[in-house]
């Protein structure tokens, strides 16, 4: 292999670790994005001649290290660096003294600090530890460069005036922390997951990125909902192919092609169930997560365990009380056998905290169709139809009005 | 770094609810924190109604009855510390004893520009 390919290989390896070292070692995010390219110039540069070093990462970080002080002391800015910094020494060349996995972990959890919002944490997530571009960024948040650019940018001086430092919480505030880092994964993996028509493709990176993200975290932080995460989104990222058909429209799961499902996104998930759940402990992605392995293992929509499932969501109600758990949970209800419990839990809701959230009213609308209510049907079809805003979910909503007209 | 934590609190719910701080409560976590070294400086205030607001526009003085601004939760206290970064500073904000009942913000001193 020519020395060039065994750079950009390392680049795409290596780039975010030492960037999470550069940023820890230099406090700041756009010193240490500047000191990583200078320092892969530079090897572009030497190692052609010198060959490349023992332990290139280190070299990197070294050379990184090197360059953005020396760019401080021009500039006359030398206090900003960390004691560590200027202490810090080329000789040490154990990759396992660098602490290398553990800034990485460091940095997820700066970029993910809750008290950074939400979205501005995902952007920077996907910019800093995904090392997507700022057009790649917006291109699958369907929006201008720009903005994802001032996001990122006003996030990254919150981190610097507000000093929110680079470090992994402790064990004792890991269970206030670690939920927000998760939150902001789901996220990122939802907005891909959630693509309506014709954006499908470039916004599946997201979801991709989502579960790189969860494999990454299982491997620096393997705890239960760390695992429980990444099974349940690469469950439902398994099914991804059987949401929609030919013509984009909405596939519900009981209609779907089992086989269209992604069986290496299953067998992958599957394993990891196991881990994430523990007992009463188990958190609610955990819970999440047997809900959609349950739906995975089974052959079909009839064959699904729905005692099993209704009674995981009273399990994960318990645990996350919100009109949306309770929603789904009454739709397992019905699943289970009991429609007329349901239907009151759900007319409930429409009229309540959920009476502008579409899906609950779809959710009536079908518990009304399959008591043969159609023309109440029909009516509660017409308000999620009202409250949709995806192309595909109001073509569904208006096929439905025709087949409860009909009837 | 310093940090200033504002204490808000609708005055009600300061000291009417279940979970509202006593005073001895609030002086013995600013006596936890000065051992501590982390206080710089910290009070609690007099009710809103005691308030007065200064106002100079073209060198005129203007002066009105009341706060800044009128809003549900009110400026109750303040607490200045020191602290490492900003996950001290929220730790030792979430020990504020009215957290229970009001809210904490949590800013960041700025250094003033004078060279």
């Amino acid at each position: 292999m020519c020395t060039e390919t065994t750079i950009a290989h390392l680049y795409q390896q290596h780039s975010r670790q030492v960037l999470a070292t550069l940023i820890r070692l230099l406090n700041d995010f756009d010193l240490a994005e500047e000191a990583l390219h200078d320092a892969f110039a530079s090897a572009l540069k030497q190692w052609p001649q010198q060959g490349i070093p023992e332990n290139p990462t280190a070299w990197l970080v070294s050379t990184g290290r090197f360059k953005a002080i020396d760019k401080l002391r021009k500039t006359h800015r030398e206090t900003a660096l960390t004691p560590e910094a200027i202490e810090w020494e080329t000789q040490e060349q154990d990759t396992d003294a660098l602490h290398l996995p553990d800034d990485r972990l460091r940095l997820i959890f700066t970029c993910c600090h809750p008290s950074l919002n939400a979205e501005a944490a995902a952007a920077l997530t996907l910019r800093e530890i995904c090392d997507l571009s700022t057009e790649e960024i917006a291109n699958a948040y369907l929006t201008k460069p720009t903005t994802i650019a001032q996001r990122i940018v006003r996030a990254k001086r919150k981190i610097q005036t507000a000093g929110i430092p680079y470090e992994v919480p402790g064990k004792h505030e890991l269970g206030e922390r670690l939920p927000r880092v998760l939150q902001v994964l789901y996220l990122i993996f939802n907005e891909g997951y959630h693509a309506s028509e014709g954006e499908t493709l470039i916004r599946h990176q997201l979801a991709e990125e989502a579960i790189r993200l969860g494999r990454l975290l299982t491997e620096l932080l393997p705890e239960p909902e760390v695992y429980g995460l990444l099974c349940l989104m690469l469950l439902n990222h398994s099914r991804r192919d059987a949401r929609t058909n030919a013509q984009g429209d909405i596939v519900l799961l009981a209609e779907q092609d089992r086989t269209a499902w992604n069986q290496a996104a299953i067998a992958e998930a599957l394993p990891l169930v196991r881990h994430a759940l523990v007992g009463p402990a188990t958190g609610p992605y955990g819970v999440q997560a047997a809900i959609a392995a349950l739906h995975a293992e089974a052959k079909s929509a009839a064959d699904t365990d729905w005692q099993e499932i209704y009674g995981l969501y009273r399990a994960l109600y318990a645990r996350s009380p919100s009109p949306v758990v309770q929603l789904n949970l009454a739709v397992a209800q019905a699943m289970a056998g009991n429609l007329q419990q349901a239907l009151i839990t759900v007319a409930r809701l429409t009229q309540t905290e959920l009476t502008d959230y579409c899906p609950a009213h779809a959710a009536r609308a079908d518990l009304l169709r399959r008591m043969g209510r159609l023309s109440e049907a029909a009516d509660s079809y017409r308000q999620a139809l009202a409250l949709s805003n995806q192309t595909p979910e109001q073509r569904y909503m208006r096929q439905r009005i025709n087949e409860c007209e009909k009837n | 770094m310093k940090y200033l934590c504002l204490v808000y609190s609708d005055e009600q719910d300061l000291h009417g609810l279940p979970d509202s701080p006593e005073d001895r409560e609030c002086a013995a976590y600013a006596q936890t924190l000065a051992e501590s070294g982390h206080l710089v400086a910290g009070e609690a205030l007099q009710s809103v109604s005691s308030a007065t607001t200064v106002r100079v526009r073209g060198g005129e003085v203007h002066i009105t009855d009341g706060p800044f601004a009128e809003t549900k939760e009110q400026l109750a206290g303040f607490y200045m510390i020191e602290a490492k970064d900003l996950n001290e500073a929220l730790r030792i904000a979430q020990g504020i004893p009215p957290a229970r009942v009001g809210s904490i913000e949590v800013r960041p001193v700025r250094q003033l520009q004078v060279d």
